[in-house]
């Protein structure tokens, strides 16, 4: 009878524990949408991803000294002048001083390749550089190196809006990437459209939804705890759904990525980001 | 008279649930076998899946976890004790008041039926369905009897 009794006490207070535990970190606040720092972020019915972070994350990112994606970047810029490979050739060696050369570049990227006639990442175009000119073997997509080279050339057009080219040469692989966003996939038979689209706004468990904008990244998001690139989402979003994902790199993914960043065409590129 | 039963009877649609699953899932294991279903005007199936009344309280417990029915990913419900209520799909509080437990069961088989675009997953269905991760393929996501258990719960949710 005792032992019953405290069992049921225990249990009632485990309850109210739980409850209170989980009530503390539910129900994140809205944000104010008339803090200018958020203002930045909101262009006409876009906004990136910035806007549904918390306050604490949103500091973080506003903060290059807090900011861990920094720990790469510092990487990146001293890779940036030391040779490497056969033609004995830095990035320098070509591009001079990445502020000024790379200022801007990133912003109309994927964007078709003069010579190759191909849809082309800021990834794909940085290993052209290292295999073709500089006589080097190529950087892994999901490298430290690549992340932060790519975080280094990316943040030359923070700030600046995104402006990519869907016309022309551009085309075919627009609507490819578009078919890919309205598709629905995986077990959960879900389509981009079905979480971003329709219902931005809304929470999935406790998650906030947002447009899934690409103008963060890499990101350095909490649950990775490090940098991660913009397919490396892609593929999360894909086996979430418990969908087959795709290599990043690959033709499907940069198709993808040209999609979206005509969707964030006007929002400012605000690589690297940090989110959740 | 016999045309009113004619009727009924032409909106009596047989689902051969499992039958014509693709065969390019066999790299992995052949694909699970469903139970067939009737489905009465497009609206209901009034027949347990199973076979036998599901148990509310298994119920409850799969419409909690994410690897199973994670109904709250998508439904505000009455379950307090868990904070995590997303907010894509409508509050299932009271929803056995407005709609019978024939037309639930309906809902969680193959939503698609009943509303095309609808972001909810058909729950017992493995046909039509794009690049499903090889772990899952030919698989619905609930059993016959976890669709039964679900249903048992969520015909206790009047206000
Ligand atoms: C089941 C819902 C769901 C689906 C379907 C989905 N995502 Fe996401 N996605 C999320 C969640 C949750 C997050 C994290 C919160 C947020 O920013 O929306 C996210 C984040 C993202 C982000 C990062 C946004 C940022 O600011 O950092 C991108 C990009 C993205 N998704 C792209 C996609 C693409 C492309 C697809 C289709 C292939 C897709 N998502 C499908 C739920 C989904
Ligand atoms: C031998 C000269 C050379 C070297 C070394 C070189 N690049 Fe390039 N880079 C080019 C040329 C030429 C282009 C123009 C596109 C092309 O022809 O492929 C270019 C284009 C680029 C672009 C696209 C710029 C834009 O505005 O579209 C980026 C980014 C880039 N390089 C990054 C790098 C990085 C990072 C390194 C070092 C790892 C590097 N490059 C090393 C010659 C070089
Ligand atoms: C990915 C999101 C998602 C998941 C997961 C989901 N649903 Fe839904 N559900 C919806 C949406 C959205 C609706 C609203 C109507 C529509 O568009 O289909 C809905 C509608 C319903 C309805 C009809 C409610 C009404 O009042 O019309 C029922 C019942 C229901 N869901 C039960 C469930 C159950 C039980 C589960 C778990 C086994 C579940 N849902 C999982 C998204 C979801």
């Amino acid at each position: 009878m005792k032992i019953y009794q405290t069992l049921v006490a225990a249990f009632s207070v485990a309850a109210v524990l739980s409850f209170a535990a989980g009530s503390a970190v539910a129900e994140p606040k809205d944000p104010d949408l008339t803090d200018p720092r958020v203002k930045r972020y909101i262009v006409g019915e876009k906004y990136s991803g910035y806007v549904v972070n918390e306050p604490e994350t949103r500091d973080i990112q506003d903060d290059d000294f807090q900011n861990p994606a920094f720990l790469w970047v510092e990487q990146a810029q001293s890779l940036w002048s030391k040779a490497d490979g056969k033609a004995g050739k830095s990035c320098e060696s070509c591009h001079g001083n990445p502020e000024v050369s790379m200022k801007g570049s990133s912003a109309s990227y994927p964007k078709i390749h003069k010579k190759k006639k191909t849809l082309l990442t800021v990834e794909h175009q940085i290993n052209i550089c290292r295999e073709e000119y500089m006589k080097t073997k190529p950087w892994k997509w999901e490298s430290d190196q690549m992340l932060g080279m790519s975080a280094l050339v990316r943040m030359q057009s923070r700030d600046m809006p995104v402006n990519v080219n869907v016309g022309g040469e551009a085309k075919p692989y627009f609507e490819k990437g578009r078919e890919f966003y309205f598709q629905r996939r995986g077990q959960l038979d879900l389509a981009c459209t079905h979480c971003h689209v329709d219902n931005h706004g809304n929470k999935v468990r406790s998650e906030k939804l947002s447009q899934g904008m690409p103008t963060g990244f890499p990101t350095y998001r909490m649950k990775w705890q490090k940098l991660g690139s913009l397919h490396r989402r892609f593929r999360g979003c894909n086996k979430n759904i418990r969908a087959q994902p795709y290599k990043q790199g690959t033709p499907e993914y940069t198709a993808l990525e040209l999609y979206l960043m005509w969707r964030a065409n006007g929002l400012p590129v605000e690589s690297p980001s940090v989110r959740k | 008279m016999i045309s009113g039963l004619f009727a009924a009877l032409a909106a009596v649609a047989v689902v051969a649930a499992g039958s014509t699953a693709s065969l390019a899932a066999s790299k992995s294991k052949p694909p699970q076998k469903l139970v067939n279903y009737l489905v009465i005007n497009e609206d209901s199936i009034p027949e347990y899946l199973s076979g036998r009344p599901g148990d509310p309280k298994q119920g409850r417990k799969l419409v909690i976890s994410r690897k199973k029915g994670n109904c709250l990913a998508c439904h505000k419900m009455p379950i307090p004790e868990k904070a995590d209520h997303g907010g894509t799909g409508t509050d299932l509080t009271g929803v056995a008041d407005r709609m019978t437990e024939s037309q639930l069961r309906l809902r969680l088989v193959d939503p698609k039926r009943i509303i095309p675009d609808t972001m909810m997953p058909a729950f017992y269905k493995i046909q039509g369905l794009n690049r499903v991760l090889p772990k899952f393929k030919g698989k619905a996501i609930l059993t016959a009897q976890e669709i039964e258990d679900i249903i048992a719960y969520i015909v206790t949710l009047k206000e």
